[in-house]
């Protein structure tokens, strides 16, 4: 119920099954200097502050967090594009964290990564065949040129770009295909594990339903397991089964899709479902979408205790003093002294304002 | 097509905007007619390049140089198509605010909070220095921004990006215009703070009466706060009707087809989403007779050759589109590898 629960997370859903990602107590600090009056002072940022967890095979695991609770930083730590503080990311019977940068370049075959503006992450002077080859050139540098090319073809196949597209720019294309070669990019070193960053929040609502399809179709083709970051609860339904929750670098909630959706038991994850808004005019009028009181404390200065009680209606006291472990409850693992306790027979929430 | 007593505040006729690029004309907003009562919240819903934002920046003189506007926009009866720039930038501000998707396009990072809440009062009303900063206090208490005493004197890089929001919105509403446009105020923001910004544009309605244009491509946010919506695609508006009408009895294949493509939290069956094939046209090579017909699984005989005109279906309820049909089709499997290069 302290320390140890944090770091023994067991996993859940699929019991026979090794994970083929471990992060165990995984932090990023970052030092920075603040201003503080006249002098400037070092701080520490805890971007990302103790998470624990395992990625199955085949299985897409969703991250869902907003601005600031460290979701992006936490994927780039276990590629090895940010340093780590501490933790371990054993992937492969191998600790990433504690590789070389030779080393981890080595296994970056083996994880990739997919980012959310398309566009940006292309380089704009590179044809589609160079962009979508080039991990083949940089792994396999003996590759021939026709073979290389010939992946390259059949991967476009893969995403939906046509055969004679490869010799475009990527400003021909419209974000959705922008998309799709970034897709491309990350699968052609048939990696296992592949971060997808935000993939569909930068695209139109039609074309975000076609790349969730083409991402979940990719999945089954090629047994990727995936971690697949968002900001909405909405758009990762689709795509896992798994959820965990994180705010201000800490997991509150991790936990299978429907006990999320259906038995939400920690009250920032409560707070996450009542805002979003319906998509139903006569729901909205009976039950607009609910704002989550109070701003997100800075990461240089954490609330003590559980880092959500400033803005916990149920904060009591307990909550200011004591850290919650992540611990089973069900299903369920979350990190809330109050989770054991039926909605009804919790505190009463206190009047919140902003 | 205007059924409600209530006078308009802002009729729009025949308003086509088009800009002169070195790959030809492109003509980003094609004969669009709509009516904003006074009070009115009117979404306006379509995706990149379906011409939502440019139709409203000309309308008040905000297009790059190379656009061109014709057509007729009458804002508390007076014509704003045609009217001079310092016409405009009086109306600007003072009449009609605007709020953008960044809040940073509006708030000046080298000024204090107080020196750019304040500017509109006493540019467009005269107000002095201490008057304007008493309104201003009141402006940021009503957006729900605490502390404003010391909010003022901070600069928009020490605020939050929900509070950035809301102190843009409080500036668009410092001379209390009649009209507030928000285009995709919520976009960039977290789903908390989204909440938090819809409720404000709620309790804005109520407490000052004020219409409001809000653009954007997330139906829920106008399943929250809207009255009326108009569907647009590729400049033009396909379909347009009260709220409740748009959501529950739809007539336009791409409005159906943009309401089944939203993730929703609470299904219990299917992970497919159900895509539209292909992508929004390039307003350069928009296709012939009905721009959405390439995507629509319901097209037939004319759908390639003629426009089809904006119709009355219902009181309201207007849509473009020949097929009478109910809108019943199970949209084929869609693989989400028949994208159209």
């Amino acid at each position: 119920m302290t320390q140890s629960a944090q770091t023994t997370a067991a996993p859940q859903v699929p019991a026979a099954t090794q994970p083929i990602l471990s992060v165990r107590d995984l932090r990023v600090y970052f030092e920075i200097r603040a201003a503080e009056g006249w002098l400037t002072k070092s701080q520490t940022l805890r971007a990302v502050d103790g998470v624990t967890f395992d990625l199955f095979p085949g299985e897409t695991l969703g991250v869902v967090g907003e601005s600031g609770c460290g979701k992006s930083t936490m994927a780039r730590a276990v590629l090895g594009l940010v340093p780590v503080t501490s933790g371990e990311v054993i992937f492969d019977g191998k600790n990433l964290a504690q590789l070389d940068s030779s080393a981890m370049r080595a296994e970056r075959q083996h994880l990739q990564i997919i980012f959310q503006d398309p566009l940006a992450s292309l380089d704009p002077r590179m044809t589609v065949g160079q962009i979508i080859g080039e991990p083949l050139r940089s792994f396999f540098p003996r590759m021939s040129a026709s073979e290389r090319q010939a992946k390259v073809a059949e991967m476009m196949g893969h995403v939906g770009l046509l055969p004679e597209q490869i010799n475009r720019y990527p400003h021909e294309f419209s974000g959705g295909q922008a998309q799709r070669i970034g897709i491309a990019r990350a699968l052609i070193l048939r990696p296992e594990v592949v971060i997808c960053d935000e993939p569909v929040s930068a695209l139109d609502v039609s074309i975000k339903a076609q790349i969730l399809n083409l991402l979940s179709d990719l999945q089954a083709r090629f047994g990727l397991s995936l971690l697949f970051i968002a900001h909405d609860l909405a758009s990762v339904r689709h795509a896992s089964r798994r959820v965990m929750v994180l705010y201000l670098g800490k997991v509150m909630e991790l936990a299978p899709w429907q006990e999320i959706y259906r038995t939400p038991l920690h009250p920032y994850t409560q707070a996450l479902i009542a805002a979003i808004p319906p998509a139903d005019p006569r729901r909205a009028r009976s039950n607009p979408a609910k704002p989550l009181a109070g701003e997100l404390p800075s990461p240089i200065a954490p609330p003590s205790g559980c880092v959500f009680r400033t803005r916990c209606p149920y904060a009591i006291d307990r909550c200011a003093a004591e850290v919650p472990a992540l611990r089973h409850v069900g299903e369920s693992l979350v990190a809330c002294h109050l989770a054991e306790q039926s909605q009804e027979s919790r505190p009463k929430p206190s009047p919140t304002n902003s | 097509m205007p059924t409600d007593p209530a006078p308009s505040l802002l009729e729009v006729r025949n308003v086509t905007v088009e800009f002169a690029t070195h790959e030809g004309t492109v003509r980003a907003v094609t004969e669009v007619d709509f009516n904003l009562a006074a009070g009115e919240t009117l979404a306006i819903v379509g995706e990149s390049g379906s011409g939502k934002s440019q139709m409203l920046l000309s309308l008040l003189g905000l297009t790059a140089r190379n656009g061109r506007i014709s057509g007729s926009a009458r804002f508390k009866g007076e014509e704003l198509v045609g009217a001079s720039a310092k016409r405009l930038n009086q109306i600007r501000g003072a009449e009609i605010g605007f709020v953008f998707q960044d809040p940073m396009t509006s708030l000046n990072p080298y000024l204090t909070i107080a020196q750019q809440i304040t500017e509109p009062l006493t540019v467009h009303r005269r107000v002095d220095q201490a008057a304007a900063r008493e309104q201003a206090i009141e402006m940021l208490q009503a957006v729900h921004i605490t502390e404003p005493e010391r909010r003022m004197r901070q600069y928009p890089h020490q605020l939050s990006g929900g509070m950035r929001q809301r102190v843009a919105i409080a500036m668009a509403l410092i001379c209390r215009p009649s009209l507030l446009i928000a285009d995709e105020p919520t976009t960039a923001l977290d789903v908390t703070v989204q909440a938090q910004v819809l409720a404000l544009l709620r309790e804005i309605r109520q407490q000052f009466g004020t219409a409001v244009i809000l653009v954007t491509h997330d139906l829920g946010v106008i399943a929250e706060v809207a009255d009326r919506v108009n569907v647009m695609y590729a400049g033009r508006i396909v379909e347009t009707g009260p709220v409740d009408e748009i959501f529950y009895n739809c007539r336009h294949p791409y409005t159906q087809a943009l309401e089944r493509s939203i993730p929703q939290l609470d299904v219990s069956r299917l992970d497919r989403l159900v895509a539209i094939a292909g992508s929004p046209p390039s307003l350069l090579h928009v296709p012939p007779g009905c721009a959405f017909h390439p995507r629509c699984p319901y097209r037939f005989d004319p759908c390639d050759k003629k426009v089809p005109p904006l119709e009355i279906v219902a009181e309201g309820h207007s849509k473009a589109c020949f097929y009478e049909g109910a809108l019943d089709h199970q949209p084929q499997a869609e693989t989400g590898m028949t994208e159209i290069a």
